[in-house]
């Protein structure tokens, strides 16, 4: 069997083929949309034209049968044209209003979730963790399947004072931007890693590894011809891992997840800020972690009870005061949420001015 | 195939409960393929011990390129002989993420004859990500793959996989043509983008407005940030329609405009547009009612990125103000200064942003050819300890302006 010639940088395919007729006539001239439920809405064009857009969510790990079971509803109710969102949800471009309510019909026949649009929770970031990854803490699909499990209805139908995005990272590296998130989990390792220094002087480049600390904790060890690490210094990033496999970070027994909150992105009303620290720590427990699942709620539904319309959960706690956000959630303070790398000089309080 | 099947009562717990599940579509692909069978296998040890199990490393990919292709490796491949190759594949995107069911079709069924049938739609970046391949199957998979019209990605110290919202495809608020803006930059970085020649990874996200769907401003080392010069257009007979409807304007709208240049008298809205910041809050809210005229265009901004090494950053205005109209010609030519500078300035696996702050934002701009702007800070320098050239005191000082 003779394989096709391949061909080199020739880039993606330009994106109009994909664009269903009514997008392409209208492209730049929408008008306004509305939000008909919370898995439905309607762009309307300034010439009247219309496009509604059915979104559903993904466990983002898709199976080629279920791309194939996707693109037969697309088929059948939008021309064969969809997209998936920067969340990875699945939105079905329906251009026939005709075809507006079998094809919600038929995903939920088919056990699709409708929902995500709006002041709620839309589909979560999440990375890849112990399904793909080498430096994972903890599994990001679990966390989020179990999360959106437990949030279903913030997906389908129930409002929040604004939306509300999710985000896992398996490790501090965070490939799934987590770091400017309303409520996140970040996995950590809590442990210096032990160093096979045999190895060390076999498969790894020492100066590189000592370059990959971010707290300059590793240092040569000549005598071993290998690295030593000092503990005062290393706040367990793994990053050493990652250049050196002889630097073993994991430690099922130590790693687990922090919860991290208020970050946003859209410039809207304020400026986009980071996720600070709620909850330092909680032990891996797959493989449903009950106890980070049941902390996220908490944190989500005070938001939820005490936000104004339109706040975020970043705005809200600007206005009340984390003083206030550890009260009303009854999350308890420790040494670990004040910043001691080099950041601390821009998180500290310097005003008598604050709430009981 | 011979099939070892897995117990996996772990995993099984993630079978229920109404939310769509991971672990029922590896299950699906698991059915044909040995890969993602022994992925099964492999993750319900990874929930049975708490660890995982992935190598990483290893310098796979295609002839001609240095990217696109992630190494992976089971560190059991005795006890996991499906996963001793657990490749990934990054497949280059189109715009906004639009597709037709033919193209997916395609996708899946070359996927299918080389690869575990998993996929990431999409990937953290953006690419169509392919899970779980070998390596002597990764020419053919390319040569299927491109001569379809399909390319790779980026990955690795190289330009990574630029991406965007949908732009003017499907919403009124796109200020630029966030698709077409990216479709040229992906073209025009191809080398970049294959073989990796950078300090660490680069990456470009464009959205075509303040509300920032693809998260440019944390998470692109060159944020493209789509916005407008000109009034807030408002249609007072909608205004009226919102209020009827139950809006309460005043708490939601005028109270809530962070530099409070609107007001309402309960029968017209006005806005003092000389003293807005073009937010979106006020027409994220009211979108029949609202809508920005006059000049577009894009903020440019540097710099993002998550923590490692040095700590997350927030991409910093650069350029306030740019036309975007293709060929794109001034944007692309400071990209590539960008990225000159970059070169000269950084040690290995120094994100741009970084960079930034150990060489100091001047040497960037003037390398760039951008001027200082009161836009690009939010307060000027607090601190009395200042950096002065000759230069400074010819062109500005000596002048007596002051």
């Amino acid at each position: 069997m003779s394989l096709p010639q391949r061909k080199t940088d020739i880039g993606p395919p330009h994106y109009e083929q994909f664009l269903p007729p009514v997008i392409k006539k209208n492209l730049g001239k929408w008008k306004y949309h509305e939000v008909l439920n919370p898995g439905l809405m309607v762009h309307v064009a300034e010439g009247g034209d219309k496009i509604w857009t059915v979104r559903v969510a993904s466990p983002r790990i898709l199976s080629t049968d279920t791309i194939r079971e996707i693109s037969d509803i697309a088929d059948k109710f939008c021309g064969g044209y969809l997209r998936f969102t920067s969340r990875n949800n699945v939105e079905f471009l329906i251009s026939d209003e005709k075809n507006v309510e079998p094809i919600q019909k038929e995903l939920k026949a088919k056990g699709y979730t409708i929902g995500g649009i709006g002041p709620r929770i839309s589909n979560v970031v999440h990375t890849q963790g112990w399904v793909h990854c080498h430096s994972a803490c903890t599994d990001a699909s679990g966390l989020v399947k179990a999360m959106m499990d437990e949030l279903y209805e913030y997906f389908t139908t129930k409002e929040l004072p604004n939306k509300v995005r999710l985000a896992v990272a398996c490790c501090v590296n965070m490939c799934g931007a987590v770091h400017c998130s309303d409520i996140a989990l970040v996995a950590l390792h809590t442990k210096v890693p032990p160093i096979d220094h045999e190895r060390v002087g076999k498969i790894c480049e020492i100066p590189t590894v000592i370059a990959s600390c971010p707290t300059r904790a590793i240092s040569p060890d000549p005598a071993k011809k290998s690295v030593k690490i000092n503990e005062e210094k290393c706040m367990y990033c793994g990053n050493c891992f990652t250049v050196c496999p002889a630097i073993d970070i994991h430690n099922p027994e130590s790693d687990g997840v922090a919860i991290v909150v208020g970050g946003k992105i859209g410039s809207l009303r304020s400026a986009p800020k980071f996720s600070k620290l709620a909850i330092p720590f909680f032990y891996n427990e797959p493989p449903r972690w009950p106890k980070i699942i049941a902390a996220v709620k908490n944190i989500l539904e005070t938001y939820a009870k005490h936000a104004r319309k339109h706040e975020r959960v970043g705005e809200w706690i600007d206005r009340i005061g984390w003083e206030k956000f550890f009260k009303l959630t009854g999350i308890e303070f420790t040494f670990q949420h004040i910043d001691d790398f080099t950041f601390m000089r821009e998180t500290m309080r310097s005003t008598p001015a604050f709430k009981w | 195939m011979s099939k070892k099947k897995h117990e996996t009562p772990l995993l099984d717990e993630l079978k229920k409960g109404p939310w769509p599940s991971f672990v029922k579509e590896i299950e699906k692909a698991a059915v044909r393929s040995e890969t993602a069978n022994d992925t099964l296998g492999q993750v319900e040890k990874s929930y049975r011990t708490r660890r995982g199990y992935w190598k990483h490393g290893g310098i796979v990919g295609v002839l001609g390129y240095g990217g696109g292709v992630i190494g992976r490796y089971s560190s059991l491949p005795e006890e996991f002989p499906g996963v001793k190759f657990f490749h990934t594949v990054r497949i280059n995107q189109p715009s906004g993420w639009f597709y037709t069911t033919k193209a997916l079709r395609e996708i899946c069924d070359i996927w299918d004859k080389y690869g575990s049938g998993l996929t990431n739609i999409h990937g953290s970046t953006g690419d169509l990500v392919l899970l779980g391949t070998d390596t002597e199957s990764l020419e053919a998979i390319f040569a299927e793959y491109s001569s379809r019209g399909w390319d790779l990605g980026g990955s690795g110290s190289a330009m990574r996989t630029p991406s965007c919202c949908i732009g003017p495809a499907r919403c009124e608020w796109a200020n630029i043509n966030s698709l077409e803006i990216n479709y040229q930059l992906t073209q025009e970085f191809q080398d970049e983008l294959h073989r990796p020649a950078f300090p660490y990874k680069f990456k470009i996200k464009t959205s075509g407005c303040a509300v920032d769907c693809v998260a440019a401003i944390a998470r692109a080392d060159l944020s493209i940030i789509g916005t407008w010069k000109g009034k807030i257009q408002i249609d007072q007979a909608e205004v009226q329609n919102y209020a009827k409807k139950g809006m309460n304007i005043n708490a939601e709208i005028v109270n809530m405009c962070p530099t409070q240049c609107i007001s309402y008298d309960g029968k017209e809205m006005k806005i003092d547009d000389a003293e807005c910041s073009r937010c979106m809050h006020c027409i994220a809210k009211m979108t029949k009612a609202l809508r920005p005229s006059g000049e577009r265009g894009a903020t440019l901004l540097m710099g993002s990125k998550a923590p490692i090494v040095v700590g997350s950053l927030l991409s910093w205005v650069i350029v306030p103000f740019i036309k975007l109209e293709p060929p794109y010609k001034e944007l692309k030519e400071l990209i590539r200064k960008m990225i000159e500078w970059w070169d000269e300035n950084s040690k290995p696996r120094e994100r741009i942003g970084e960079v930034i702050e150990i060489k100091g934002m001047r040497s960037f701009l003037e390398a760039i050819g951008v001027p200082p702007s009161p836009a690009q800070v939010k307060w000027p320098r607090k601190d009395p300890f200042i950096f002065f050239k000759d230069e400074d005191f010819e062109k500005v000082y000596k002048k007596g302006k002051y």
